[in-house]
């Protein structure tokens, strides 16, 4: 049950810690790093609310330990607005009320923009498909997946990928 | 809702790995990709006094194609196969499963022998191993052992996997050429386990006559059901609408579930007939279209 010392890169900042290998990642990233932003709802890999981006891939941070992120490249909910300007995906949501409570929305974002990354032109079934597995209590999803449409063309606007056809 | 404590080891090979759970045996827990024994801990199911972690062991992950068999290293993880080309064209009936495992988020970090090991009774890949007649191959103090399906699952989350052994890879064997294949499942909610879950292979010759059939099924007892008496219906003649529904009742025959929350045994037994006559026909459609399967 010693400790073990691991050296993180969250958002891009370089962190060592010394942790209980019991530590949950999502606990890791809340408690001891302070980064709040990541939530946590079910913490037992139903609810969602707890996504970040390790190495590229969505995935769950309370299914994870704090230990296994050693040496790995982690992205939070934290690392989308650029001061006070939010990412497109934060302002879509924003303007399409894709949030109530918020509970849930840094999930929903980090889930996003890894799906957004490799599905640039998304099909709505692609979108409910890709929300399936981050639950929302508020919004009955409508607002989410029209959030997730208009952050797909606004970075598409800006990003053009070189295979679309010119609209 | 946080984790026992534990002590925690992540060997860099499978020998390592083999001789901190010939150490620990009974006191110690492979963790994979987490998706199972992370709920696990949280919840206080067990308690293991190790943790040893096998991720960090590159040899335990890959896909490659060794005689007429497709071998999946059990630290492969379920996205890899999801998106691996050979997976699709060598064994096109695991391609299917696939994208109903969980989610992609689920599937980013859990594997394919994690999930074997796991065997959880309403899980996808037990399934599709057993209606291939796969093989997982395990290793442990006395050397490797491969086992066939039925001598791997035992009951719920149960297998003969003994402590201190580890299981390594699946082998699958390759499709024959002029192969449909289909999975199909009722759920709750997309990414939940089935209720009801069917893997089916379906092999024709130049005439369209049925060489060969498999079917499997998930949700419907304590291990994944091989239907062999409703492959069989199909074997030597033409796949027909009338062979298909007598296949379909003889899976509803060959099946005993329980009740449970979700649905009843009524239920389940009813729907493990319908989902049989559903992929067994898809199946015999991707057969006759050259055997390449597409996403449902």
């Amino acid at each position: 049950m010693s400790e073990r010392t691991i050296r993180v890169t969250v958002n891009g900042r370089v962190h060592e810690a010394a942790v209980e290998p019991r530590r949950t990642l999502a606990d890791f990233l809340r408690d001891d790093l302070g980064l709040t932003g990541t939530h946590l709802g079910c913490e037992h890999g139903v609810c969602g609310a707890c996504t970040i981006v390790l190495d590229g891939d969505a995935v769950r941070s309370c299914l994870l330990l704090a230990v296994q992120a050693h040496g790995r490249e982690i992205l939070t909910v934290e690392s989308l607005a650029d001061g006070d300007r939010l990412h497109p995906l934060q302002e879509a949501f924003r303007e399409h009320h894709g949030l109530q409570c918020g509970f849930c929305t840094p999930g929903f974002l980090m889930t996003l923009t890894c799906f957004l990354r490799d599905h640039p032109d998304p099909t709505e079934a692609e979108i409910r498909e890709a929300l399936a597995g981050n639950l929302c209590r508020c919004t009955g999803y409508k607002n989410i997946v029209a959030a997730a449409r208009a952050a797909a063309a606004t970075l598409a606007t800006l990003t053009p990928t070189p295979t679309r056809s010119p609209a | 809702m946080k984790p026992p404590p534990f002590d925690y080891e992540a060997p860099t090979s499978v020998e390592e790995a083999l001789a901190l759970l010939g150490r620990h045996g009974e006191q110690a827990k492979v963790l994979a990709g987490g998706q199972s024994l992370m709920p696990m801990l949280s919840f206080r199911l067990v308690r293991p006094r190790i943790v040893v972690d096998v991720n960090d062991i590159p040899a335990l992950a890959g896909i490659r194609e060794v005689d007429g068999t497709l071998a999946i290293g059990a630290m492969t993880r379920q996205r890899a196969v999801e998106q691996s080309a050979l997976v699709r064209r060598r064994c096109p009936l695991l391609a299917d499963a696939m994208p109903q495992i969980g989610h992609f988020q689920i599937r980013n970090r859990g594997t394919i022998g994690g999930s074997l090991a796991h065997a959880d009774p309403a899980a996808e890949l037990p399934a599709v191993v057993a209606a291939l007649g796969g093989r997982l191959v395990v290793r442990g103090p006395g050397g490797e052992r491969q086992l066939a399906p039925e001598e791997f699952f035992v009951s719920y989350l149960t297998t003969t996997l003994e402590p201190g052994e580890l299981l390594v890879e699946v082998r699958l064997p390759v499709a024959p050429p002029s192969t449909g294949t289909a999975f199909v499942e009722v759920s709750r909610r997309h990414g939940d386990f089935a209720l009801v879950g069917v893997a089916a292979s379906v092999t024709l010759d130049e005439a369209g006559a049925c060489v060969g059939a498999a079917v499997a099924l998930t949700g419907v007892g304590p291990t994944p059901v091989v239907a062999a008496e409703a492959a069989a219906v199909l074997v030597g003649g033409r796949p027909d609408a009338r062979a298909l529904e007598e296949a379909g009742r003889r899976a509803a025959a060959a099946v005993r579930p329980d009740s449970d929350l979700h649905a009843s045994a009524e239920y389940r037994t009813h729907v493990a007939g319908v989902l049989t006559r559903r992929a067994l026909a898809r199946a015999v459609e991707r057969a006759q279209g050259g055997g390449e399967a597409v996403t449902p």
